[in-house]
């Protein structure tokens, strides 16, 4: 198995007012291609943090970090927003759809942003829109959408310019536990077909759903280990394609 | 390339649907630019009414035309009582360059007066009666519409004769034709040769069609001494010999006139060069100082769409921190608050020349004039100028925000 994420001490720290904070404290892992990750730990452990610099949102303050074997510690804002097109597919708690663009268009932005052009644009898309079962509402809006839809057009949307990893952020935080249920399927499958997935989330029983468990306090690793009772869902829901 | 051209067309879709989303306001903020553009264009339209008017009036005098005169034309500033004690230009003058001028083509001697004029029971007041010899088609840029002019001997004898403007003809002729008849001019009687064609007024002021021509040397008899002042007109022979034929007559005049080598010279040489110059200078700055006014209604519109934009960024910070985690280089964040601010404008551009146009028909009713195409094509440039500036310091702010900041944005 190759290595996707590989962090070496990783530090962030925040200037808040007179005080430092240590978000990330010299954190070191990697993580390989196809693994199931769930980063856990309570509010201010770093875990959005370390999101965050997974995510290419933010740079580390210290440390080393490459992916896919590339060190991107160091790059500036538009070499990041380069990786993130490229590399990563977003999961958000709150979907983070444009409101004003229809289904189609909000899968199709990374590809606009990524250089694609419009034919091959538009057959992507659909691909990534009918792989989440939502090819009868291609052309609606978020608004008339419910919460589950929502969160598969955003995976479509994480999808569609298969990137090596997959960084979902609570991404069941917002709904019902049902529709909850078959985004974590959804999930489960997606993984299945070969994508590295990390989850993060502060509940136990979704974090059950990967394979690998770590869990942050006070922006150090307190726990690494692998997740012996995962939870399968057994149930297969129709809407799944 | 393809890329851009992607890039450029989400843009303008974000643009258009940022547009719409806010009727209101951008009808609003719109409506600075379109004030701003109406009061430009306007600007630019009147002023290429006044270049205009000017410019027709100038051709009357002709590029290869000399006048000679007691006073030159433009600016006179302290040498007033100097000017005005100089002797005046004689009908003797005209003679001796006839007789020695090489360079000129033609030269006319000219002189006024106002008379009323009658032609039975009608009667047309304060007419310009010119005195003039008989090149004064040649010398002039008036063309006779019917009839004729007089002639060198018409001209030489002093013959009861004229030529009349065309305000003159149309109103003491309103059904008859006029050539043939005999009118009353200050009491005298003249025979009518021709009427001239229309030729408005000069400088906006003075009719040109509201004059009779009638012999100087007719004129001297009946209407005032053959000591008083005249002014010359000599015609050169080409443009390129006006400077030539400008020293000649200079030579001439120096020695009819009995001036000593030593002296200065105590006419003036005029050309048309002189007044285009006074003109280029006095418009440029009515030019300058018009368009700086209204120039500051569109810059306060720009103030306008800078602020809406401030606004537009602040509101769309979390569309911002999406767009930039799913990829978009700042660049694109840039160009797509650019295109917005510059569309908005690019609207308000429109609709300004839309209004401006017909309220340009209106001064056209007082000083004929047209919307000149440049000044349209300025405008629409300068509202997307005005756009991208006033787009720029928000798309800027937009494009630098941290896409973790930006997301957490509520």
């Amino acid at each position: 198995m190759s290595t996707i994420i590989k962090f070496t001490n990783i530090a962030k720290i925040y200037q808040v007012g007179e005080e430092q904070v240590h978000a990330l404290d010299g954190v070191s892992m990697q993580i390989q291609k196809n693994e199931y990750v769930a980063i856990m730990g309570p509010s201010g452990s770093g875990k959005s943090t370390m999101m965050n610099i997974v995510g290419c949102l933010d740079t580390p303050t210290s440390g080393l970090y490459e992916l896919n074997g590339t060190n991107v510690s160091d790059m500036n804002d538009n070499q990041l927003a380069k990786v993130r097109n490229k590399e990563i597919g977003f999961v958000f708690q709150t979907f983070n759809l444009l409101a004003r663009s229809d289904v189609l268009h909000n899968v199709e932005l990374p590809l606009i942003y990524g250089g694609v052009g419009s034919a091959e644009r538009k057959k992507l898309a659909r691909a990534a829109i009918e792989r989440v079962g939502l090819t009868d509402r291609i052309h609606h809006k978020p608004n008339e959408l419910s919460g589950g839809q929502r969160q598969r057009v955003s995976i479509a949307r994480a999808l569609v310019t298969q990137p090596s990893i997959l960084l979902a952020d609570e991404p069941t935080g917002n709904l019902d536990t049902k529709t909850g249920d078959e985004i974590m399927m959804l999930f489960d499958i997606l993984h299945k077909e070969g994508n590295t997935i990390i989850l993060v989330t502060h509940e136990d029983d979704i974090a059950l759903h990967a394979h690998r468990r770590i869990r942050l306090r006070d922006g150090k690793m307190e726990v690494d280990e692998p997740i012996k009772n995962r939870k399968i869902i057994t149930r297969p829901t129709t809407v799944i394609a | 390339m393809k890329f851009v051209f992607d890039e450029f067309k989400e843009g303008m879709a974000i643009a258009f649907a940022a547009i719409r989303a806010n009727k209101m306001r951008s009808v609003l903020t719109t409506l600075g630019i379109v004030i701003g553009i109406v009061s430009v264009t306007l600007m630019g339209t009147a002023i290429e009414g006044l270049n205009r008017a000017f410019n027709k009036s100038i051709a009357a005098l002709g590029t290869d035309v000399l006048y000679v005169q007691k006073w030159p034309w433009g600016d006179h500033g302290d040498d007033w009582w100097k000017l005005k004690n100089r002797k005046d230009i004689r009908i003797q003058q005209s003679k001796d360059l006839e007789k020695n001028s090489e360079y000129a083509k033609a030269i006319n001697p000219a002189t006024a007066a106002i008379r009323n004029v009658k032609y039975g029971q009608k009667l047309v007041e304060n007419v310009v009666v010119v005195g003039t010899g008989a090149y004064l088609l040649e010398t002039s840029g008036s063309t006779v519409a019917f009839g004729r002019f007089f002639t060198q001997l018409e001209a030489e004898g002093g013959r009861p004769v004229c030529a009349i403007g065309s305000e003159v003809a149309a109103n003491l002729f309103p059904n008859e034709n006029p050539i043939g008849k005999v009118i009353k001019i200050g009491g005298y009687a003249f025979r009518v040769l021709g009427v001239f064609d229309k030729q408005g007024s000069f400088l906006g002021l003075e009719s040109l069609d509201n004059r009779v021509y009638v012999p100087i040397n007719r004129f001297f008899q009946e209407f005032m001494s053959f000591r008083s002042g005249i002014q010359i007109m000599v015609k050169a022979k080409s443009v390129e010999t006006l400077d030539d034929t400008k020293e000649e007559v200079r030579g001439i005049l120096r020695k009819s006139r009995g001036l000593n080598p030593k002296d200065e010279d105590d006419f003036a040489i005029n050309q048309q060069e002189m007044l285009v110059q006074t003109f280029n200078q006095i418009g440029g700055v009515i030019a300058m100082v018009g368009l700086f006014i209204t120039g500051m209604s569109l810059f306060v519109g720009g103030i306008g769409i800078m602020n809406i934009m401030f606004v537009s960024v602040t509101e769309r910070t979390k569309e911002i921190g999406i767009r930039k985690a799913i990829g978009a280089p700042r660049r694109t964040i840039l160009l797509q608050f650019l295109m917005e601010s510059a569309a908005l404008c690019l609207i308000g551009g429109i609709i300004g020349i839309i209004i401006a146009f017909p309220l340009s028909l209106i001064i056209d009713t007082v000083l004929p004039t047209a919307m000149p195409l440049s000044v349209v094509a300025i405008a629409l440039l300068v509202s997307v100028f005005v756009g991208v500036l006033s787009g720029f310091l928000p798309a800027y702010r937009a494009s630098r925000l941290n896409p973790v900041d930006a997301l957490r944005y509520e």
